[in-house]
């Protein structure tokens, strides 16, 4: 504010001086209220319009269309065939399982060692900020060097993982090619990048919680587990449900872990929604059958997450 | 002030009925904390192995980098030949470095110089439908990608953007305005618009009340914004491989996941360029990281 004192003429002029507006007044005075907040926020929603409703209408309008990349004929309408097609395949019914699981399985370990890091973190004076970013990096790094990291190190013949347990005497394994580990190999992986991310708002909603609630409980001689179960677990859930929340929609959209790790193999077994709706519309080249699932996937994640917030709406409040 | 009242020595013997060894509680606690660090430790070993695994590799000889049962801590010289590969002038990876550096500062910027008048608007006036146009604006953050590059890849391919990095920058800045301005909004309403007010009653249009009091405040949480967005530009991958696919122009992330493209795999540049491709992300993420819970939540939560 020292600012305000030494730039503002008026402020500063003597009593003597006339009553006039000062001469900064005069400029950007055209601009009122409301010019200015269409000014400023007309750009930032023209940009927004151009890449985001604009796309999402033609996708809309495409997924009622037999349009292909490749063909150039023009697209001709045949109404809800395309949503029919995807809601009643079968490749669709266990993409959309494989989806589950992997939503499930990652976001659920997730949030169990990410709270448990958290909590333990919480505990120490000591080296916590140290600790918070070390463990941290995982989550600032790009999926695509996370993936080629991991597939590095669970490569069958050079894999560091295959030669520690070989070491131990256990046979090499195929992480990767070998149904039903691969999904979980994708499950784990996610679970190393993904982790600090609960962890770090679990953290912030550890370091929150009121240090005199753990004082009069320590009064009433209350044992770990109760201060755990009744101070510290309520007053972090709802802050730990957000992150859930963003989590599970991130993982149900899971694209490049796939593409540089599995590459869907094998045998489609982990082939996630995104991964599949990617290969109807590059490979398959049915754009219009493409749109419709992208616009599934959308209904789903809309009707799932409102749903999920009410919920935590009605958890709020209580 | 009981020391004074009390003869010396009373104090030391405690109240009747209390045992003077420290009570079993304690030991039993000093022995949970010793598990607690453990475990700490045996958690960030595994956490931070990976990243180490690929530091190592990528300062390994190609000889030592293919060692079965692998060289884990010893047995192994360091040398920079991965490295110097990464730079060298037929390197695949470079051109995409230098690229990605270009998409991310513009995208940043155009995100930025767009999003902050958007956000200061947002914050101060009384706009029709307000909550709605905000939440409308997350949610286009929501989509999956691979849904959203439909139609924008037929989009660039009408306007000829595709393989140049006009259209990804475009797109990038688009990705980062939601975020930008959720972001930003935040940070504007920790500052009273009472200094506003003060100056415009000492005569300043709104506009340099905004440009000349609010702005220098804000300046901390742009740079903490545009650092996140910065983040978010360069590590992008699924627009990248998908709008981009000449090897002029792709990015870095797409030119390195190239590398696994072929029958054999130089495990020891792709560990290279990984890690050069990380240490800028992570020296950025070490400077914001008090803001970090807002920004990986697009400013969702705030602490």
């Amino acid at each position: 504010m020292a600012d305000t004192l030494q730039k503002t003429p008026p402020t500063a002029a003597p009593a003597a001086a006339k009553l006039e507006a000062p001469p900064a007044a005069a400029r950007f005075r055209f601009l009122t209220d409301r010019w200015l907040a269409g000014l400023f926020i007309s750009p930032a929603l023209a940009l927004l319009v151009f890449l985001s409703i604009w796309p999402l209408i033609r996708l809309i309008w495409l997924s009622f269309t037999d349009y292909s990349v490749t063909r150039d004929v023009p697209a001709s309408f045949i109404g809800f065939e395309n949503y029919a097609d995807v809601l009643t395949s079968p490749v669709v019914r266990e993409r959309a399982l494989t989806t589950m699981i992997f939503v499930v399985g990652a976001v659920g370990l997730q949030t169990v060692l990410g709270f448990a890091i958290a909590f333990l973190i919480s505990r120490r004076i000591k080296g916590r900020g140290a600790l918070t970013t070390l463990f941290l990096i995982p989550m600032m790094l790009s999926p695509v060097v996370v993936g080629l990291f991991w597939k590095f190190m669970l490569d069958v013949q050079f894999g560091v993982v295959n030669s520690f347990l070989d070491s131990l005497g256990f046979g090499r394994v195929e992480w990767l090619t070998q149904q039903r580990l691969a999904l979980l190999s994708l499950i784990v992986v996610d679970t190393w990048q993904w982790t600090p991310f609960i962890m770090l708002i679990a953290l912030a909603g550890l370091t929150a919680v009121p240090k005199y609630l753990y004082e009069a409980a320590e009064i009433d001689r209350a044992s770990e587990w109760f201060k755990f179960r009744r101070i510290t677990f309520p007053l972090v859930w709802p802050l730990l449900l957000i992150a859930v929340m963003f989590r599970a929609i991130e993982a149900f959209r899971l694209f490049d872990l796939v593409y540089i790790l599995t590459g869907g193999g094998p045998g489609g077994t982990t082939e996630t929604l995104s991964f599949n709706v990617y290969k109807v519309a590059f490979f398959g080249f049915d754009t219009g059958r493409a749109s419709a699932y992208g616009i599934l996937m959308v209904i789903v994640v809309i009707i799932a997450t409102n749903i999920y917030l009410r919920y935590l709406n009605r958890l709020q409040e209580r | 002030m009981a020391a004074h009242i009390q003869p010396a020595g009373v104090a030391d013997k405690g109240i009747v009925g209390e045992t003077a060894a420290p009570p079993p509680v304690r030991r039993r606690r000093k022995l949970g904390s010793g598990i607690e660090i453990a475990v700490l430790t045996i958690l960030a070993i595994v956490m931070l192995f990976p990243v180490l695994w690929m530091l190592e590799t990528a300062l390994k000889d190609t000889k030592d980098i293919y060692a079965v049962p692998a060289k884990v801590i010893t047995g192994w010289t360091p040398t920079l030949e991965h490295v110097k590969n990464v730079f060298s002038s037929n390197s695949p990876v470079f051109s995409g470095f230098k690229n990605s550096v270009i998409v991310a500062t513009a995208s940043t910027i155009i995100a930025t110089v767009l999003g902050v008048p958007a956000a200061w608007a947002y914050s101060r006036f009384a706009i029709k439908a307000k909550k709605d146009q905000l939440f409308f604006i997350l949610s286009t953050r929501f989509m999956p990608p691979v849904v959203v590059v439909i139609p924008v890849f037929l989009m660039f391919r009408d306007l000829r953007l595709l393989d140049t990095l006009q259209g990804l920058i475009l797109v990038y800045a688009a990705f980062n305005l939601p975020f930008t301005i959720w972001m930003m909004k935040g940070f504007i309403d920790e500052v009273p618009a009472e200094y506003e007010e003060a100056a415009m009653l000492d005569g300043y249009s709104r506009f340099e009340a905004f440009w000349r009091f609010t702005m220098p405040l804000l300046i901390p949480g742009i740079a903490a914004t545009a650092v996140f967005a910065l983040i978010f530009s360069w590590n992008e991958f699924v627009f990248s491989i998908f709008l981009i696919t000449d090897p002029d122009t792709r990015t870095a992330p797409s030119a390195i996941a190239g590398l696994i493209g072929g029958t054999t795999i130089n495990w020891g540049l792709v560990a290279a360029s990984a890690m050069i491709f990380a240490i800028p992300v992570l020296i950025f993420a070490f400077l914001v990281r008090r803001h970090l819970v807002a920004g990986v939540t697009l400013g969702a939560v705030r602490r």
